[in-house]
């Protein structure tokens, strides 16, 4: 590619551009598949689609934890803070003030956000690798603090009835529409939850990243010093992405347990589950690309599926992966497919393009 | 009163489990700032192989840490050597995720190896033996030779970094990578060793965490999570610092439990973050990062 954009002898000229041909393609290829996934209750079973529903949480949390470390710097060891709270959120929401599940997730992102200011306001005082850590302490004292309301099942945690989870907006629609049970009904409309949320967080990140603020991110990730000195104020920007990632993922927190329908301090707030999986994906997949998560969930969730009955061996292999992909291919799969193909997908790279005057 | 005193008393003694927690830390930190995630899960590997060490040789858990040292020193310099020294210099990420994942092999691999059950060193008579303190206060042995050796061993640390050639170069490479190189110091040997040091501490901290109480492969990150807060309480740079942060943490959790039993281990967080809002760099900082 880079032979073609010389400047050769004869009149021409520059110009900036953010897509390719094959990043049309993409979009267009990206906006089929959305519309086929939308599509899939139609056709799939109940196994098929509860998979899919994993699958597409991990994504929009890998999204999340990306916008966070790969494009901000924020490296967060915490973010199962704001899964559990949002999980909490929708069942302190749906259980004592008898709000409709979906909704509650919609609430639950914005508590989460208002949850994170403060939050922020402690951890920020920590950079680098304390912050990470600091996240990390954080999350402990929120697992620690609702684990102490009695209310919502103490350290043993609580369940939501049937009455609620099925009580979920337009759910009578969907089972004379689609001709399902109550149960297949709440796993469709959860499926299509969680496909809103990862297509949705995934163009937002897209978005944020193609605007004049997601430039300052990379600025801020590679430089902070720089960065400020060009004019941005860092800690104005980090704190937006910090609650933006926060709202978010506490609605995917809300989502998920709404699907799991119980809840308990330790899994909520799991480092493992919601921190330590999520970091594989988006580390093996290519950290700091839009692509890389979306090609670490797929491959995460096969790994996932063939290999987790064998429990501890299973880990020991994704940290040494995770350990491999960072010391001999930093960038990830994606990052490594991208530079030996040249190829994006979807491009938020502003590129000088040499024109030929015709 | 009494229960407070008490209270007070036994927070000082596990702030000196905490603080040795916080030393091996803090010494990698401080001269290769490297932030090792794993720190935890380090305890409890050398917990697990001092309990192997003295179950292979019939010895006590102390025979067993001094038989277990060397192997430690080596297997820290080997980690570093081989795997650490590799992700260090290209940004913030690539330490922070290798160390996560080592954390993550570590844990599943102690699973793997002795399963998810209980363990505990056993020192014999040592563990129940106490000294009185007045007519109703009395502390036991093994928590204050807790104490005793975190003092030592930061002496010991204090020594080495501002009395001879080694810690120069601690000094050096920790000051100024580069020039570090242009005065002749093999960079990758002294993170080596400094890690087999580190690894040397993290096995007395693993000696007394396993007799005073139970310990099983899961516990190595809130382990970390203490060793931090002391470390960021205490300040950057100053071992006694340190001390001095694993000692308000300690009190914290012990004053916390006395409250209500159920606020031990949020009462220390809730401590470490209060003084991160109003000393963001500790009470005794020195070193500048």
């Amino acid at each position: 590619m880079a032979e073609q954009n010389k400047p050769l002898a004869g009149a021409g000229h520059y110009r900036i551009e953010t897509g390719t041909p094959v990043s049309l393609m993409a979009a267009v290829g990206t906006l089929i598949v959305v519309a086929l996934l939308a599509a899939l209750p139609l056709f799939a079973g109940r196994d098929l689609l509860e998979n899919m529903i994993f699958v597409l949480y991990m994504l929009a949390l890998a999204q999340c934890w990306n916008l966070l470390a790969g494009y901000t710097g924020l490296v967060s060891v915490g973010q199962q803070a704001f899964v559990g709270l949002g999980g909490y959120i929708l069942f302190a929401l749906t259980l004592i003030a008898g709000i409709d599940p979906l909704v509650a997730i919609i609430l639950a992102g914005a508590i989460s956000a208002l949850f994170a200011l403060p939050t922020a306001l402690i951890v920020f005082r920590l950079r680098g690798a304390y912050f990470a850590i600091g996240t990390w302490v954080v999350a402990e004292v929120y697992r620690l603090s609702f684990a102490q309301f009695r209310q919502l099942g103490g350290g043993t945690g609580t369940s939501l009835g049937p009455d609620i989870t099925n009580a979920v907006f337009a759910i009578d629609r969907v089972k004379s529409l689609l001709d399902v049970r109550t149960p297949a009904a709440r796993d469709i409309i959860s499926y299509w939850a969680a496909l809103a949320l990862a297509v949705g967080t995934t163009l937002l990140v897209y978005l944020i990243l193609r605007s004049r603020r997601g430039l300052a991110l990379g600025a801020i990730r590679d430089s902070e010093e720089a960065a400020a000195s060009v004019g941005i104020d860092n800690a104005r920007v980090k704190l937006a992405v910090y609650v933006i990632a926060a709202a978010v993922t506490g609605m995917i927190g809300a989502l998920i347990y709404l699907q799991k329908a119980r809840i308990s301090p330790d899994a909520a707030f799991s480092v493992l589950d919601w921190t330590a999986y999520v970091i594989f994906i988006v580390v093996i997949g290519g950290i700091g690309t839009i692509e890389g998560p979306i090609l670490g969930t797929l491959i995460f969730y096969l790994m996932q599926n063939y290999l987790a009955s064998y429990g501890a061996v299973y880990l020991i292999l994704l940290g040494v992966l995770a350990i491999l992909v960072m010391l001999f291919a930093p960038k990830g799969l994606w990052g490594y497919l991208s530079q030996s193909y040249g190829l994006e997908l979807l491009p938020i790279r502003r590129r000088l393009v040499w024109k030929k005057d015709q | 009163m009494i229960l407070w005193t008490n209270a007070l008393i036994e927070g000082v003694l596990l702030g000196g489990l905490y603080a040795l927690f916080a030393a091996g830390l803090s010494l990698i930190f401080g001269i290769m700032r490297l932030v090792n995630l794993a720190h935890g899960d380090l305890i409890i590997l050398a917990a697990f192989v001092v309990l192997s060490v003295a179950a292979w040789l019939h010895i006590d858990p102390f025979a067993a840490t001094l038989a277990a040292l060397p192997i430690m020193f080596l297997a820290g310099f080997a980690l570093q050597y081989c795997l650490l020294n590799r992700a260090l210099g290209r940004g913030l990420l690539p330490p922070l995720l290798v160390t996560f994942g080592l954390s993550i092999i570590i844990e599943n691999g102690l699973l793997e190896l002795y399963s998810a059950d209980s363990r505990r060193l056993h020192g014999g008579s040592i563990e129940t033996s106490s000294i009185a303190l007045g007519h109703a206060v009395s502390v036991g042995v093994v928590p204050l030779l807790t104490l005793a050796s975190a003092i030592v061993v930061i002496l010991v640390l204090n020594f080495i970094f501002y009395r001879t050639a080694l810690g120069r170069a601690f000094r050096a490479t920790a000051d100024d990578l580069e020039i570090s190189q242009l005065m002749g110091i093999d960079h990758p040997r002294i993170f080596s060793v400094a890690t087999g040091l580190a690894f040397v501490v993290v096995t007395i901290a693993a000696l007394y965490l396993g007799m005073r109480a139970n310990f099983d492969p899961t516990i190595g990150p809130e382990r970390l999570l203490y060793a931090f807060e002391a470390v960021i309480v205490g300040g950057l740079g100053s071992f006694w610092g340190t001390l001095a942060g694993g000692i308000i943490i300690g009190v914290a959790q012990t004053v916390g439990a006395q409250i209500n039993p159920e606020w031990q281990i949020l009462a220390g967080h809730v401590a470490f973050l209060t003084i991160l809002v109003f000393r963001p760099r500790g009470l005794f900082p020195r070193a500048v990062d």
